[in-house]
């Protein structure tokens, strides 16, 4: 059945955010970057440049990736939605995390959240890159403080097991 | 930049679809991957009363062989079409090209039909469609209709599609042992192209065949078909290439001149049908 849902009418949302149940309200413009944040307080989720250029609110959507600033919220009803909050285990950084650490992939960490996204569903894909591959992947994010080095240096530690 | 307000529907068939295209007709847009959709309208470049969200027609997601043409549904996401055995077999030319489109994240939801119906004037599925003379099909209540991939944008982001239509597949020509070849200059890799060219080429007669699409010089593809010796034909095409630049109109922004555009239309245009050629003539 053809689900309709008018302008100005605010539906109730359910759907899985990194594995656990949540229920939130959106209108149907309302952004999933807006919803995870605003209405489900999930704010490891950044906002950057609304257009789907930067990659900075990239989640995972049904496993694919997805810019959730060009995702609304009343498309994820029943969807499994994956966020950065997923990769810690509470303060217990995963092994990409410690890499981008130890590597100096992040300065003031605004695109940090969207990049760990990419890189993790990246590396489940291709879990042995090619230099050039880590280049192209991390050509869909922008980053303004760390000239990507030392992320391209993280992402190949962590393929190479050696981070 | 949040989208103006707009209601949203979301068939679950492909006829429940088609109902609500002709209900809503010139109102409504048919939302895909959203990757272009959904940046024009957070812009406001696009206002839209209805979105129609076909993400659920799982029908509209395969690929399959129909005789002399492969058939892609309008919902395949690139970045499965990017390594579908069927598409690296039958359609070397839209692998090629599916590499340079957008960025690695954008390629997983971004889907081949949405890319043609947004129609941007230097996207590389529907110059490669173009290029090598594929069909789209268009369905409404009314009627399934094909038609040429060459016919079917009219002029910078504006199709043939009419209001209560949707684009339901992609008809790619199969095209085994060809030459094929792809390039673009674009200030970044996956940025839009000033200029992309995609060529194909094969063994024809005692000589060779070519189709050469260029995109981003006009507002939509534009293609040369010619022929070539099967030898020594580097001054040939070359004459070709640069007679047929000259009867383009290219656009003008702040990224690129009209002259400039014709200038590295014709230079990429001449090697990336050097690169089809060989390829097809070994």
């Amino acid at each position: 059945m053809t689900t309709r849902i008018r302008a100005d009418e605010r539906v109730r949302v359910t759907c899985s955010v990194n594995g656990k149940r949540q229920i939130g309200y959106a209108e149907p413009r309302t952004l999933l970057s807006d919803f995870l944040r605003h209405e489900l307080h999930l704010y490891g989720t950044h906002v950057g440049c609304e257009h789907g250029v930067c990659g900075a609110c990239t989640v995972t959507f049904d496993g694919r990736l997805a810019r959730s600033c060009m995702t609304y919220a009343v498309q994820v009803e029943g969807a499994e939605i994956g966020t950065v909050e997923e990769l810690s285990d509470g303060s217990a950084l995963n092994v990409l995390q410690r890499a981008f650490s130890e590597h100096g992939a992040l300065q003031c960490g605004f695109c940090t959240a969207g990049i760990l996204i990419s890189a993790t569903h990246f590396l489940a894909n291709h879990p042995k890159p090619s230099e050039q591959e880590v280049r192209e992947m991390l050509s869909g994010h922008l980053c303004r403080c760390t000239g990507y080095e030392g992320m391209v240096r993280a992402i190949l530690a962590v393929a190479e097991g050696s981070s | 930049m949040k989208p103006a307000p707009f209601a949203y529907v979301r068939p679950e068939t492909e006829d429940e679809a088609l109902s609500a295209l002709g209900e809503y007709g010139d109102d409504a847009v048919v939302l895909a991957g959203g990757l272009s959709l959904g940046a024009m309208m957070n812009m406001r470049l696009v206002f839209a009363e209805t979105v129609i969200d076909i993400n659920s027609l799982q029908e509209l997601g395969h690929i399959e062989r129909q005789g002399n043409w492969l058939r892609t549904g309008t919902l395949v996401r690139q970045a499965d079409a990017l390594i579908a055995s069927e598409v690296a077999a039958a359609v070397p030319l839209l692998q090629r090209g599916l590499r340079n489109v957008g960025h690695y994240q954008t390629r997983s939801r971004g889907t081949l039909g949405g890319s043609v119906a947004h129609a941007d004037p230097s996207a590389e599925i529907p110059l490669c469609l173009a290029t090598l003379g594929g069909e789209v099909e268009l369905k409404s209540q009314r009627e399934t209709r094909r038609v040429a991939a060459r016919d079917f944008a009219e002029s910078a982001l504006s199709t043939c599609r009419k209001g209560d239509e949707m684009i339901t597949a992609l008809y790619w020509p199969v095209a085994m042992g060809v030459g094929t070849a792809f390039t673009e200059i674009a200030q970044r890799h996956g940025d839009f192209a000033i200029v992309a060219a995609a060529a194909t080429a094969w063994r024809e007669n005692d000589g060779l065949s070519f189709s050469l699409g260029l995109g981003g010089v006009e507002g939509c593809p534009r293609v040369l078909d010619g022929t070539a010796p099967a030898e020594d034909w580097d001054a040939a095409v070359k004459d070709a290439v640069a007679t047929f630049v000259d009867t383009l109109d290219p656009m003008e922004d702040p990224r690129a001149s009209a002259a400039y555009r014709s200038d590295v239309a014709v230079h990429l245009g001449v090697d990336t049908l050097f690169q089809a050629l060989r390829e097809a003539a070994v």
